[in-house]
């Protein structure tokens, strides 16, 4: 590089340090290296909480953690001094990079067209782009499930971590199909079948479900019967069936999407008499049916917990007290916001849960190492150890509270710019130019 | 005779029905950390309410023979949340049947019985703006409400001498409704603002004929009045300054376009609601001294609101706007605290700040600042008590009280609140699914009956 090269670069460069904040259009790139940050309170949920502690990030892990470790050559030291750090949080639940603005069909990603659909993948339709995303990892969300919904069988979810360019790239190794069981309940407005209606609906799709599933055993017998005999299956193109084979074996998981306490109670005795590995999602009247839940051993994703209650009936707090009750009965939860856009609002959802009785504690775990635990990749995320993945954040006071920052941010590794839409936005507009006058 | 007896009767009970008065109360707050919003905030200090009336705040102050006193140590207390913005106790929300529809009015419709008042309640907030949806260009007036849970008559929600306001919305609601749905104008906004000129120019035809007739009868007895309409006679209020524009917009440049549209006709008071791109010509909403009544991170459930930012309505107050926080949902309109509290995230605003978007700003934007919105010497006995600071996400609204009425006591809270149980409609299983209650009842309109 000659000399007049170097100069036009640094002036470049710092025309943009200038520029940065005022009329960033773009964001910035994640920055990725050795990074120590140091003399901060680690609270690293598993194991307690160090004071004047230091992380060591070092290709995409958590390379150390703890007090008095001394920090690697070439790393980049960022003081922490007065600041804490936690897990990047977890959302377990979302329709987030699936949908972009929700009143344009055209840009909704999450409601395919059928009813048996497992084969649907999430993670192939999430935009890498969306301007949600940004939005929400500068609260300190850095991973969360996203989810397809509609018909019985809407898909498969996908966790994914909130930063890269490809979908593979954010996958964060889980997946699961996802089963909306048949409801007993209204659909809300414009549901105005009567009770004995109803009822012929549930217990008709309940019945098609054990014939679909009964059909899925098939497909995995003659699978297996095929294997054993190493000839190949002779059975037609069917991407369901295959979807559902490691489900209905046993292999995989299965994410049940259920409300009303009359059809968790059904749902319950579904998973006992199919042996299914399942995962309950929504659950807003577990707290009917706590005891039930924690007997069957099943873990939940709850929420959102800032939500209306789900009957006139019921008492004003009954969503915000559910993950509490929940709990208190044994069942193992992570919360969820089901947002697309305003996924920024977990700290907020798990605030409301600890002040309504699950407390700070459980709260934290719930949108970290439970759901990291529930999903299998514990031993990835979820709390702050050492080999695991550097998803972490750094704030200026506890997570959940509205008015605390969150500083930094690092997903995989990679410290991301704590830029957004809404922040550039800000940035414009706060002092607009031209003002009033011409 | 039988007769005459059940029609005196029905007119006793009647005239019982409209003319009594919803009930007022005393109470002392004691010792509690008082959160005045305009006047700074106190320590250890008490808050009377004599006959629902504020009659003193300071130390020490001993209760009046009789007079209930609350022990609020180690609590909060603020003034009562007022939402500027909601559509909870009505039966309807829209009447989408036009795009012009100033003759109806919100305050036909109220529904003392919905449960969502309560749920307020329960979440310090005491009064409501109960609006019009944002189905038609005008819309119908709306009704400031007080949140008096408990009673059947409809009457015990009104704030009596509240100003009268109406709803106006622009954009992609009257644009979809009308334009796309029944191929009228206004199917762009270009067609909002026509329809806008249109109906003050005849409003201002009727209010013509109308002094004209007025000066004429003194003179010519036989002078014949012009053809009343109350939709004319509404619009014609909204001119003469009597009906305050309370106006669903959404871009930046629809707020510009009401704006000139009212310089053009003389009409002064605005507010705006939603207002997402508000932030955008913050100068011009200070200039012309509009109001405008935001939440605190909704965006991108729709096109115009995909290019939102969360601190609108902290870049609104620093250009000295007066801004609200506010609800448009059941949901929200119980947490607004936290909804407030999300400007010292996003923009940094200071506690007084953030506390003035939900109490003494609405205030302003209602007309009824010198009544609510602080804890004043003089003004309505409306106070929410809190457990943890109220801008905390650890916040827990404990009592909540209406002219020095206590209506949520969170120890007293009943498991089924509902004042009037309707067998044939036992309470079931509802998802809730709508995002925009602005918008309810149009779809059933729009879809189903025809």
């Amino acid at each position: 590089m000659n000399y007049k090269n170097s100069i036009s670069i640094a002036l470049l460069l710092a025309a943009c340090l200038l520029q940065g904040n005022v009329k960033a259009q773009l964001m910035s790139k994640a920055v990725k290296g050795t990074f120590a940050l140091t003399h901060a309170t680690i609270h690293t949920i598993t194991k307690g909480d160090i004071q004047d502690g230091t992380v060591v990030i070092q290709d995409g892990k958590i390379q150390a953690v703890g007090a008095g470790i001394a920090t690697p050559a070439g790393a980049q030291v960022i003081d922490c001094t007065g600041k804490e750090i936690y897990p990047g949080l977890i959302d377990a639940g979302t329709h987030l990079g699936l949908s972009e603005v929700s009143s344009v069909s055209l840009t909704e990603d999450y409601n395919e067209i059928g009813d048996l659909i497992p084969e649907m993948q999430a993670l192939t339709a999430v935009n890498p782009n969306s301007a949600a995303i940004p939005v929400t990892r500068v609260n300190g969300v850095t991973t969360v499930l996203t989810m397809p919904s509609g018909g019985r069988f809407p898909g498969t979810a996908a966790l994914i971590d909130l930063n890269g360019y490809t979908p593979d790239q954010m996958y964060a190794g889980f997946k699961v199909v996802v089963l909306n069981w048949p409801s007993s309940g209204g659909f809300g407005r414009f549901d105005r079948r009567s009770p004995e209606d109803r009822k012929k609906a549930e217990e008709k799709a309940l019945k098609d479900l054990n014939a679909y599933w009964d059909q899925a055993k098939e497909f995995a017998a003659l699978d297996a019967a095929a294997k054993k005999s190493g000839q190949p299956r002779k059975t037609d193109y069917n991407p369901a069936m295959e979807a559902l084979m490691p489900v209905v074996n046993g292999e995989a998981s299965l994410l049940i999407e259920v409300n009303k306490d009359k059809d968790i109670l059904s749902a319950l005795r579904w998973i006992k008499e199919k042996k299914a590995k399942a995962i309950l999602g929504g659950v807003s009247e577990g707290w009917r049916v706590a005891d039930s839940i924690a007997a069957a051993g099943i873990p939940v994703l709850v929420g959102p917990v800032i939500d209306l209650p789900t009957r006139p009936s019921d008492r004003y707090d009954a969503p915000y007290a559910n993950p509490g009750k929940l709990k208190a009965a044994g069942v193992k939860i992570a919360i969820r916001t089901m947002q697309t856009e305003n996924v920024r609002n977990l700290p907020y959802h798990a605030g409301f849960a600890a002040a309504y009785g699950l407390g700070k504690e459980e709260a934290l775990k719930a949108v970290t190492i439970y759901p990291a635990e529930i999903f299998g990749v514990a031993d990835q995320l979820g709390s702050i150890e050492k080999g695991k993945r550097a998803d972490l954040i750094v704030t200026d006071g506890d997570p959940f509270e509205t008015k605390t920052n969150i500083e930094k941010v690092f997903i995989q590794g990679w410290e991301v710019p704590m830029d957004s839409r809404h922040i550039q936005l800000y940035n414009e507009f706060l002092d607009r130019q031209p003002g009033l006058k011409k | 005779m039988k007769q005459l007896f059940s029609l005196i009767f029905i007119l006793s009970a009647s005239i019982t029905l409209s003319w009594s008065q919803p009930s007022k109360g005393s109470l002392l707050i004691k010792n509690g950390t008082v959160l005045t919003v305009t006047k700074g905030t106190l320590t250890n200090s008490d808050v009377l309410i004599v006959d629902g009336i504020i009659k003193k705040i300071g130390k020490n102050i001993s209760a009046p023979k009789g007079v209930e006193v609350i022990d609020a140590t180690g609590l909060y207390v603020m003034p009562g949340i007022i939402d500027a913005h909601s559509h909870i106790g009505i039966d309807v929300v829209n009447e989408a049947t036009n795009p012009v529809t100033a003759d109806v009015w919100v305050g036909d419709a109220l529904d003392p019985m919905d449960v969502s008042i309560y749920r307020a309640l329960a979440g310090g907030t005491t009064t409501s703006h109960a609006m019009h949806g944002s189905a038609n260009v005008i819309g119908g007036q709306c009704e400031t409400i007080k949140h008096r849970f408990g009673s059947t008559n409809p009457n015990d929600l009104r704030m009596d001498g509240a100003p009268r306001t109406i709803k106006f919305a622009l954009g992609e609601n009257p644009m979809r409704v009308h334009g796309e749905g029944n191929g009228i104008i206004p199917r762009t906004r270009m067609g909002v603002e026509e329809v806008i000129r249109r109906a003050f120019s005849e409003a201002q035809a009727y209010q013509a004929k109308w002094d004209a007739y007025n000066k004429d009868k003194m003179k010519n007895p036989r002078a014949l009045a012009p053809e009343y309409s109350r939709r004319l006679e509404t619009l014609a209020d909204i001119l003469s300054g009597k009906v305050m524009i309370h106006c669903h917009s959404y871009r930046a440049d629809e707020i510009l376009m009401l704006m000139n549209v009212c310089k053009d006709f003389g009409v002064k008071k605005i507010c705006f609601q939603h207002v997402n791109e508000g932030f955008k010509v913050a100068p011009e909403l200070a200039n012309f001294g509009a109001y405008a009544s935001v939440f605190a991170d909704w965006w991108a459930y729709k096109f115009e609101v995909y290019y939102s930012t969360a601190y609108n309505a902290a870049i609104l107050t620093r250009n000295g706007v007066v801004t609200s926080i506010n609800s448009d949902s059941p949901d929200l309109i119980r947490h607004l605290y936290h909804e407030a509290a999300k400007t010292q995230h996003y923009g940094g605003l200071s506690d007084d700040e953030a506390l003035a978007l939900i109490t003494i700003n609405p205030a302003k934007q209602l007309g009824v600042e010198d009544r609510i919105g602080s804890l004043e010497e003089g003004k309505e006995g409306d106070v929410a008590i809190f457990r943890n600071h109220p801008l905390s996400v650890y916040a827990v609204p404990v009592r909540t009280i209406i002219d020095g009425v206590v209506y949520f006591d969170i120890d007293k809270d009943p498991s089924d609140i509902r004042v009037s149980i309707d067998p044939d409609n036992l309470p079931t299983f509802q998802q809730y699914t709508e995002e925009d209650r602005c918008m309810d009842g149009v779809f059933e309109y729009l879809f189903e009956n025809r």
